[in-house]
Formats: C-alpha cells, sequence, structure tokens
C-alpha cells in the first residue's frame, strides 16, 4: 500500500516531504522506543506520540516506511530536520493511534 | 572528601510517596545511616524543601535542592541546583506547565507539604506525577541556564527510564552522570561506565529503603558538582 493513499484517506498534515514510491506492508503502534525497536517490522507505518529526535533514529534503524504522530503532538524542530535529511516521512494528525490504525485497516482491506 | 549520599529520595509530596516520608522521618532516617549528602526530589515540584533543609542543618547533612521532573516525552530527569531559589523557579514553571488533572488521593496517594514539625502546612490539588509540556532538550537548557544539573534517572528502567522511552541515550545530551538502579547488567554497566560517572540512589518512596552508607561522590565540595 501507498503512503500517499494514507495521507489523502486520513487526511494527514505532513511535516517532512514526501516522496510518491513509498509502500508500507505493515502497521505497528507504540511510544516506547526499545519495545519499538526490538517488535517492529521494517516497511511499517509506525504510530506513536513520541516526537522526540530519537523517533528518527529508531525509524532509520529498522527501516520504518513512516511514523504518524497522533493526537496533534507537536513534532520537534530537530526531530523534523533529521527526518528529512534521512527522509524518513513524518506525518501528523489530531486523531488516536486507534482511529489511524482502523482507518488504516479499512483503506488496505 | 568521600560523600555518602542519597540523592534520589520522595517525599509524602510526591503522591506514590508513603505518609511516614515527612520532613522528620526522612531526615532522621538519613542520620541513622550516617549519609553526608542527600537530596528530597519529588516529582515536578520541590515545596517541602524549605521544612527539609532546616533539618538537614541541625543534624549536619549536607542537602542538595532538587526535582525529578517528567518530561513531554515521559522521561524521568533528576535536576539539581546550586540554589534552593533556582530550583523553586524550575519547579513553578514546571507546575504551570502540568495538565490540570486532579490528584486522586484514595487512588494514587496524598500530595502533602509540611514545616519542620511536620505539621501539614499544604496539599497540592493537581496531580504531580504527569508529564510536563517540557521535552527533554528543553529541560536540561532550562536548567543548565539556572545553574543546576540534569542526571536521567534509573535509565535502565523501562517505565519512564530515559533508554526504555527513547531507546538509547541520545549523545547530544552530555550527560555527565546517569542514574542506575540495581537491575542493571553487568555489560550494560560497563558499557555506561566508559562514557558517564554513574550514580546509585535509592529513588525511596518508603522510609526503610533510603540508601545505606554505601554509594560516595569523592569531590572536594558538593558545589564542584555544578
Amino acid at each position: 500500500m501507498n503512503i500517499k493513499d494514507v495521507i489523502k484517506e486520513l487526511e494527514l498534515k505532513e511535516v517532512t516531504n514526501i516522496s510518491n514510491d513509498i509502500d508500507f506492508e505493515n502497521v505497528y503502534i507504540g511510544d516506547l522506543l526499545s519495545v519499538v525497536m526490538s517488535n517492529a517490522e521494517e516497511n511499517s507505518i509506525w504510530i506513536t506520540i513520541q516526537t522526540h529526535l530519537n523517533i528518527v533514529a529508531v525509524a532509520d534503524l529498522i527501516d520504518i516506511a513512516g511514523i504518524i504522530v497522533v493526537e496533534d503532538m507537536e513534532v520537534d524542530k530537530d526531530t523534523v530536520e533529521k527526518a528529512n535529511e534521512l527522509e524518513i516521512p513524518i506525518l501528523t494528525t489530531d486523531k488516536s493511534a486507534y482511529e489511524a490504525a482502523c482507518e488504516i485497516y479499512q483503506i488496505s482491506s | 572528601m568521600k560523600y555518602y549520599y542519597d540523592l534520589h529520595i520522595h517525599s509524602n509530596l510526591s503522591p506514590c510517596g508513603d505518609k511516614d516520608m515527612t520532613p522528620n522521618n526522612i531526615v532522621n532516617m538519613a542520620y541513622i545511616k550516617n549519609l553526608d549528602l542527600i537530596s528530597v526530589t519529588d516529582h515536578n515540584s520541590c515545596k517541602n524543601y524549605p521544612a527539609i533543609e532546616k533539618l538537614c542543618y541541625e543534624k549536619n547533612i549536607e542537602l542538595i535542592p532538587g526535582i525529578e521532573i517528567n518530561t513531554k516525552e515521559e522521561v524521568h530527569i533528576l535536576c539539581y541546583f546550586k540554589s534552593y531559589s533556582n530550583c523553586k523557579k524550575i519547579s513553578d514553571l514546571i507546575y504551570q506547565s502540568l495538565p490540570k488533572i486532579k490528584n486522586k488521593p484514595e487512588v494514587f496517594g496524598q500530595q502533602l507539604i509540611y514545616d519542620e514539625k511536620d505539621n501539614i502546612i499544604g496539599k497540592e490539588d493537581i496531580l504531580l506525577t504527569s508529564a510536563s509540556k517540557y521535552s527533554i532538550n528543553s529541560i536540561l537548557k532550562l536548567v543548565k541556564e539556572h545553574d543546576g544539573i540534569s542526571i536521567p534517572s534509573h535509565v535502565n528502567r523501562r517505565a519512564n527510564g530515559i533508554i526504555g522511552v527513547l531507546g538509547f541515550i541520545p549523545e547530544n545530551l552530555n550527560f555527565k552522570y546517569i542514574e542506575v538502579n540495581e537491575n542493571i547488567n553487568d555489560s550494560l554497566l560497563k558499557k555506561f561506565k566508559s562514557k558517564y560517572k554513574i550514580i546509585r540512589n535509592s529513588d525511596a518512596h518508603k522510609l526503610v529503603d533510603i540508601s545505606e552508607r554505601e554509594n560516595y561522590l569523592e569531590i572536594e565540595d558538593i558545589r564542584k558538582l555544578f
């Protein structure tokens, strides 16, 4: 599934530059980065409320396809800069993690 | 000189602190345990400092003004200051940024402020353990600007420890000290020792848990910590 479809359907806000050709295969939800690091699969969309710079490092480490920051959390400036540098998409929404995940499930099935 | 310390003790101002954690009980226990240096670091507040300061002075125990801040990321950071006035400034700033969620004493515990005779002179209504609106980076900056130092609490604990929450310790934060708890494994401890000075505190929420005279800092003057 392509990330652009998710951005459109969930009305996500793009806080980093997004290239058109990012596909993902799975969704992972988690806020403790130590747990995300050991459990999230590569090419997943990762839904979190964390906004610290470390989310980019973790996403890069495990090849996350894109990060959706939920609950209208404001993403730290240095996080956005690093994400642009490493070409990791960050999207935001005021939806909850559950709502976002349910909507992705609906459009993917 | 060697200062035997316990720099992470919670009074009954922290909702999770036991009701016996009054200023007199804490200072007397530190005295019995022959500690030279303590800090009472309640969650997001330092309002029991004035009472504890008077008692430490009487017992000749050094006291560092301190507070355990819960950052926006839900990482606990121990913040210590040269002066109480600076500690209070930060404490007030953090307090104002807390979500206005009321404490439920019957669920979380009381949040009490005492005088030096253990009389209750106030209570906090807002839940002090909530996350403040400040990120870890802005806390470190604020503390530095107020002549203080920041030490990440129980880094190896999954709940509210920096590694549990953020996956690893960001290099750019330049911590000099980190706090580890007793559950740390040898290989991780060895790795940390090559990068940081390690401190071990009790994180006591009950009187019996206050540290024995076993951990020390070797410094000429505690003001050199800052």
